[in-house]
């Protein structure tokens, strides 16, 4: 038998990509039918609650400014909470888009593509999400440029032997390569979005955007390649970010925080929340907007075993920290570790076991992964247990300080847990506008990776679509 | 200017011709029938890259490569001449009797800043490369290739090319299974 690629991928997949017998036409006009129809009146309803989430946290964020970080439930020895953990939590949700565009770009798995361009999206406004805090965290807000290398009268420099300074510039080129990225990515739909125009002023403003894209093999040359190298270089980057984030814990001498498991811990427990978050977002994405043969359960149960390789290395991890704890001999550190399993934030801890370590287990069963109110719940619980995961290392590794006359138990207040939860307007409102005006799918790329985009399918007689390749579509679309 | 697919067009406005093919395995096979032919000044267009195609063509490899290279190298010398000049030089500060400047804590501002600069380079190299931004284009006057980022596949002969004729270049197009053949006009203003 000639090799073809329907019969070479017979071999790799055990599913096709993208499901119900599309052509390239179908797949354009699922994607941009999206963005061209009138607003739906559920869209402003989410856009509005969301709006309101993020009004709620520009006016937390102004009564900061006024009062001060007193408004905060900081203490003496908890000096560090909400914002730290809050920061974390939202610079973790997005590693998972860079994972998604960049190592498994690189590892070849073509499943990416039909998750790409949302996971891409989350991520840089995780990052936004992220960024508030270090910026509204400082006190004395009008120095926060003090945090970058800017001239100024007072002939200052940042100190460069600070973690907490490598954190900036490992959050701001992370948050402007993926911006960057993206939008790389995003050309050549954008110019789909131009040639489908039917009035002057979108054609105008997606013609300005496209950059004159035109498909040119000459063009796709050099574009390919700084896609390539984008992703080479964005695969460091990320796993660099989350264990300089770990850095500004590692490298203090507080006992819980000063551990060398923390970078690649870190760095899991990131990939592992920002999966869980693509589950929940593509779970209710692919529902809403009818994308059910792009994104088919083969791509969700993809993530549901990469949230449980993550999860269970993340609890893999916390029980090592024991181990450690208990094999260093140091007295501070076995206390550290008994306290956050017994002390004052046991509740804590054993939210975020069971989230992390134990719910995730469940996607051992092969019906459990496809079944979508299931993982739905699941990746709920494992924002949730990552949340506390960031809470736990915080709070318990401070609360209780080397001198027993300075504990102190540390207890969020109003304002503390508004500003967290306004951040998730912010999200969302950046989230929704995505969805409504940019092509939520990386459409170019779909169809490069269906077997009628290879030259040799028509090596016989194929006629355009995927059908020789299909296996029977019923069991593949739910 | 022809390998960013922009190209001069002739005294009487044409710029080239314009040919439809059927799907990706045609395109290919036209495009290196008529590289054999001789033609260079031509171009594919199609709504995601062909595989092979640049072979077919007759292309290398992209430069890109080194301009991010360029980009990585003078993102690493920055950041450690700024480290060393903002700690060492013009702000020395004793913190523990710790160096005011030594490398290993500064490799962590060294390597995103490396990162950063690679990247930057890296995609406004890739644009300056391809022409882009270019709103302007004489393939944009025609109606069906519009249909180019959707499902259309497109062989784009110019008019610049030594080789070209109109009326044979057209005919060796339709022998090779093109449809819709056109010629377009480069009228330098917009329709």
């Amino acid at each position: 038998m000639e090799k073809t690629l329907a019969t070479t991928a017979d071999f790799h997949d055990e599913a096709p990509l993208v499901t119900g017998n599309l052509s390239f036409h179908d797949i354009t006009e699922i994607v941009s039918s999206h963005t061209e129809k009138k607003t739906p009146l559920a869209w402003y309803g989410a856009f509005t609650l969301a709006l309101s989430g993020l009004m709620l946290m520009v006016v937390m964020i102004a009564y900061l400014f006024w009062n001060g970080t007193g408004v905060w439930g900081l203490n003496n020895p908890v000096g560090w909470g909400y914002a730290i953990v809050n920061f974390v939590f939202w610079v973790g949700i997005g590693h998972a888009g860079t994972l998604i565009s960049a190592i498994l770009f690189l590892f070849r798995q073509q499943w990416r593509t039909a998750i790409n361009r949302s996971a891409e999206a989350m991520t840089i406004f995780a990052v936004i999400c992220a960024l508030v805090f270090p910026g509204i965290h400082v006190g004395r807000i009008w120095a926060a440029y003090w945090m970058l290398p800017i001239p100024n009268q007072m002939d200052m420099w940042p100190q460069f032997k600070s973690p907490l300074l490598w954190d900036v510039f490992a959050v701001s080129t992370y948050f402007t390569v993926s911006a960057v990225f993206w939008y790389v990515g995003l050309v050549p739909d954008i110019a789909t979005l131009r040639d489908r125009a039917t009035n002057k002023i979108r054609r105008r403003v997606m013609g300005v955007l496209a950059m004159g894209w035109t498909g040119a093999n000459r063009h796709w040359r050099n574009y390919e390649k700084a896609y390539l190298l984008l992703a080479a270089l964005a695969t460091p980057l990320v796993l660099s970010v989350h264990s300089v984030v770990s850095f500004d814990f590692a490298v203090s001498v507080v006992p819980g925080w000063h551990t060398t498991i923390f970078p690649p811990y870190f760095v899991a427990g990131a990939i592992f929340s920002g999966f869980a978050m693509v589950v929940t977002l593509g779970v209710v994405a692919r529902h809403v907007y009818g994308v059910k043969n792009i994104v088919t359960i083969d791509h969700l149960e993809k993530m549901n075993i990469v949230i449980l390789l993550t999860g269970t290395m993340v609890g893999f991890a916390y029980i090592t920290e024991f181990f450690i704890a208990w094999y260093s001999g140091v007295q501070y550190e076995q206390y550290a570790f008994t306290n956050r399993m017994f002390g004052p934030y046991a509740w804590a801890y054993w939210t975020m076991m069971s989230c992390n370590l134990f719910f995730p287990q469940f996607f051992w069963f092969k019906k459990l992964r496809r079944s979508i109110p299931f993982m739905f719940v699941i990746s709920i619980f494992v924002n949730i247990g990552m949340w506390f995961e960031r809470f736990v290392i915080t709070v318990t590794s401070l609360h209780r300080d080397y001198l027993p006359s300075s504990w102190d138990y540390y207890t969020p207040t109003a304002v503390d847990i508004l500003t967290f939860v306004g951040t998730f307007g912010l999200f969302f409102t950046f989230y929704l506008l995505f969805l409504r005006f940019l092509p939520m799918v990386a459409v170019s790329e779909v169809k490069g990776v269906m077997p009628q985009a290879d030259p040799h399918f028509y090596d016989h007689s194929g006629d355009g679509h995927a059908a020789s390749h299909e296996i029977d579509v019923s069991t593949h679309s739910e | 200017m022809a390998s960013m697919s922009i190209y001069q067009a002739q005294e009487d406005d044409v710029y080239g011709v314009l040919a439809e093919f059927a799907h990706p395995g045609e395109l290919l096979h036209a495009a290196a029938s008529v590289h054999e032919a001789g033609y260079r000044h031509f171009d594919t267009h199609s709504p995601f890259p062909v595989h092979g195609m640049d072979k077919a063509m007759g292309l290398g490899n992209s430069i890109v490569g080194w301009i991010t290279l360029g980009g990585g190298i003078a993102g690493l010398a920055l950041a450690t001449w700024m480290q060393w000049w903002m700690g060492e030089v013009s702000y020395p500060i004793n913190i523990s009797g710790k160096p005011f400047f030594a490398f290993e804590p500064s490799i962590p501002v060294m390597f995103e800043l490396t990162v950063l600069l690679a990247s930057l380079a890296t995609v406004a190299g890739m644009f300056a490369l391809n022409g882009l931004p270019r709103p302007y284009n004489p393939l944009f006057y025609s109606r069906n290739f519009l249909r180019v980022t959707d499902d259309a596949f497109f062989l784009h002969i110019a008019a610049s090319d030594k080789r070209f004729d109109q009326d044979s270049t057209a005919q060796m197009l339709r022998d090779l299974g093109a449809s819709n053949v056109e010629t377009i006009h480069d009228h330098g203003e917009e329709d």
